[in-house]
């Protein structure tokens, strides 16, 4: 992963630097979740798909400028460019959906439901909003010790996230305690299917921040370098002691829900706007007529992207399931019961 | 020197917190004001950076938690009221309780809840929720009856390496005294024979200790000897002592505060007849709350939960069976 300190400032060389290492994610990413649904297709996944397919460039922009080993990062669902730009191993990813008992959680939850809590990186819940409490209570626990020093906290949520209660609980206690928080909100329009007419009716989404007393910007979700920019912005105020800072990415969601779901009711109207433009070809676009690679290079990422994807699930393929005989049942670190 | 069930509280938070810095009590007005029970009395000025004022945020209170465990922290969450921690009750149940399962993290957080009902309290400051808790895997539920278990059972609560809720009896804050603080403990997960018996035996929990040793006072002017097992802890439960009680007597009342569909009680009765069916002379039996939210007006209060004379009035027709 890569750190781009003060690039705002810095050269266009910087500029370009990130640029690439972002893109590079978003197309592993991509690389990688087209993978799991055509095998989710031919029935060898357990349980459900779900991608960030349009969602790549918001998700890997906030996670290239935290600092694995610093910083604390909880993804969501449609993380999986977030993911592997903070330096989740990519054959962690892969042994989640097919169940390898190697897997960061041996079996014992699926899919997105993965993350490693003593290394920065909180095992996200179902239940949306409950990360971001738990992030802020990292973060205080650093202050409380003394050892919060630089680092930062984010975590992502959508739209249809934003109307929990835990959402607006965690975000006031963050902003009462003005943590080191930053929390990305891709309105991707819809919640499953409810468009965010029926969900909120504040004007903006990041008007909510006014409420909080927090700083909230809103980025082009489609567009790569809106996207690093605002979160270098953003993070930059929160480590500096700014406090929350919320940063709403509009884009469209490009896939169903989950891969179960070819989701009839997004329009065909709301596909041709501006939201739904393709943040992968955009940035390949972008980054080719700045010059910054040519289209070998890109074939090349694209080629290497499929590699990285075939060696991972071949492996998490060869490896054991869990076995329910010698499987630990048990729920607590302190105690055994009697089962 | 005497000390109530509500001091040692307190006293043990006050160790807790000397004895590492990795304790911190995070909940409403627990602060300088000293919490609304009072306690977390004066602790504030000791440890002003591990004795912090939440906002009404209950949800967001325990999702601090487990991320402050995940940091390597030991919290206390003071609930102000057990009913409210039905606004965390997600974060409890799913995100602190199965992290270990999840994560092989473990997530050593303490969770006290002022449980049960007082006169005048009403539907939503009276409530017992160890069976909600209890029920969930990953969870310890402990529910001291004592001031001396009260203190080494919250000292051992912040030492486990996982989520502990602590249930607390209100009733028995100001009520119960002590002489002294105990420099020994049993085992949280022990039950404790609280007094011998031969004719049944009173299983009970939290302040309903304090109404069966009532009942079994009455009924030995009979010539009654009614056996007394103090659970201390609903989850896990201590069966081994509770069956051999059972061995002793024969007859068996389980008695708990909370409401009566399923629970700690209705899970007691399920073990002891799969497990010392062929101890039992009679039919367990079960004493709980009505089946109606907790009422406010004192005399609709003592009705609703069980009290020495309806457990005395169990019993004799127990002995009877």
């Amino acid at each position: 992963m890569a750190n781009i300190a003060n690039h705002e400032e810095g050269s266009e060389s910087d500029l370009s630097k990130v640029v690439l290492d972002t893109f590079r994610w978003m197309i592993l990413a991509r690389t990688f979740e087209d993978r799991i649904s055509n095998i989710y297709r031919s029935g060898k996944i357990f349980g459900g798909v779900y991608v960030g397919k349009g969602q790549e460039a918001f998700s890997a922009s906030m996670a290239i400028n935290l600092v694995k080993g610093q910083d604390v990062y909880s993804p969501l669902i449609r993380d999986m460019a977030g993911r592997s730009a903070f330096g989740e191993p990519l054959v962690d990813a892969a042994r989640t959906y097919m169940g390898s008992s190697n897997g960061p959680t041996k079996g014992r939850d699926g899919n997105v439901h993965r993350g490693n809590p003593r290394e920065g990186m909180p095992t996200m819940i179902s239940h949306l909003g409950a990360m971001i409490s738990v992030v802020s209570g990292v973060l205080f626990a650093r202050r409380i010790k003394g050892t919060l020093n630089n680092s930062v906290g984010a975590t992502t949520i959508g739209d249809g996230g934003t109307s929990t209660g835990a959402f607006h609980e965690a975000l006031n206690l963050a902003a009462v305690e003005k943590l080191p928080l930053i929390v990305s909100i891709a309105n991707n329009q819809f919640a499953y299917s409810t468009p965010t007419s029926k969900q909120f009716a504040c004007h903006d989404l990041v008007d909510k921040a006014v409420g909080y007393g927090v700083n909230g910007i809103n980025v082009d979700g489609t567009d790569l370098i809106d996207c690093i920019q605002g979160f270098q912005s953003c993070i930059q105020k929160a480590r500096a002691g700014e406090g929350p800072q919320i940063v709403v990415g509009n884009l469209l969601r490009l896939s169903g829900h989950g891969e179960h779901d070819d989701a009839p009711y997004i329009s065909e109207e709301i596909k041709k706007s501006k939201l739904g433009i393709d943040c992968l070809k955009k940035s390949e676009k972008r980054i080719l007529d700045e010059g910054w690679c040519n289209q070998n290079d890109i074939d090349d990422m694209f080629k290497n992207a499929v590699n990285e994807v075939n060696s991972a699930i071949e492996t998490a393929e060869s490896e054991s399931a869990p076995d329910p005989y010698s499987h630990d049942w048990n729920a607590y670190s302190s105690v055994k019961f009697d089962q | 020197m005497s000390i109530t069930y509500l001091e040692a509280i307190r006293e043990a938070q006050a160790l807790a917190l000397k004895n590492s810095e990795d304790v911190f009590i995070y909940g409403q007005d627990i602060g300088l004001f000293g919490g609304a029970f009072k306690s977390t009395k004066g602790l504030y000025n000791d440890y002003p950076n591990r004795v912090i004022d939440s906002p009404i945020s209950e949800d967001a209170m325990v999702g601090l938690a487990v991320g402050a465990a995940i940091e390597g922290m030991r919290p206390i969450i003071e609930m102000q009221f057990a009913d409210f921690s039905s606004v965390g009750f997600n974060q409890i149940v799913n995100q602190a309780a199965t992290m270990y399962w999840r994560t092989s993290v473990p997530c050593p957080i303490t969770i006290r809840l002022p449980s049960g009902g007082t006169p005048g309290s009403g539907p939503f400051h009276s409530q017992c929720m160890e069976t909600i808790y209890a029920h969930y895997p990953g969870t310890i539920v402990m529910t001291p009856s004592t001031v001396e278990d009260a203190y080494s059972m919250l000292l051992e609560a912040v030492s486990i390496d996982d989520p502990v809720i602590f249930c607390e009896h209100k009733y028995l804050y100001y009520h119960l005294k002590a002489e002294s603080l105990p420099r020994k403990a049993l085992p949280a997960q022990k039950a404790r024979i609280l007094r011998p018996g031969r004719h049944a035996t009173i299983i009970a929990y939290s302040a309903m200790v304090h109404e069966a040793v009532s009942a079994a006072e009455i009924l030995s002017k009979d010539g009654y000897e009614i056996e007394i097992v103090d659970l201390r802890c609903v989850k896990p439960i201590d069966i081994d002592t509770v069956l051999g009680s059972i061995a002793r007597t024969g007859r068996v009342l389980a008695v708990g505060e909370s409401f009566p569909w399923g629970g700690v009680t209705a899970e007691i009765i399920s073990q002891i007849s799969s497990e010392g069916f062929n101890l039992l002379d009679a039919p367990p039996a079960r004493l709980n709350s009505i089946d109606t939210p907790i009422p406010y007006h004192p005399e609709l209060w003592r009705y609703h939960r069980p009290t020495a004379n309806s457990i005395e009035e169990k019993i004799r027709k127990l002995i009877k069976e």
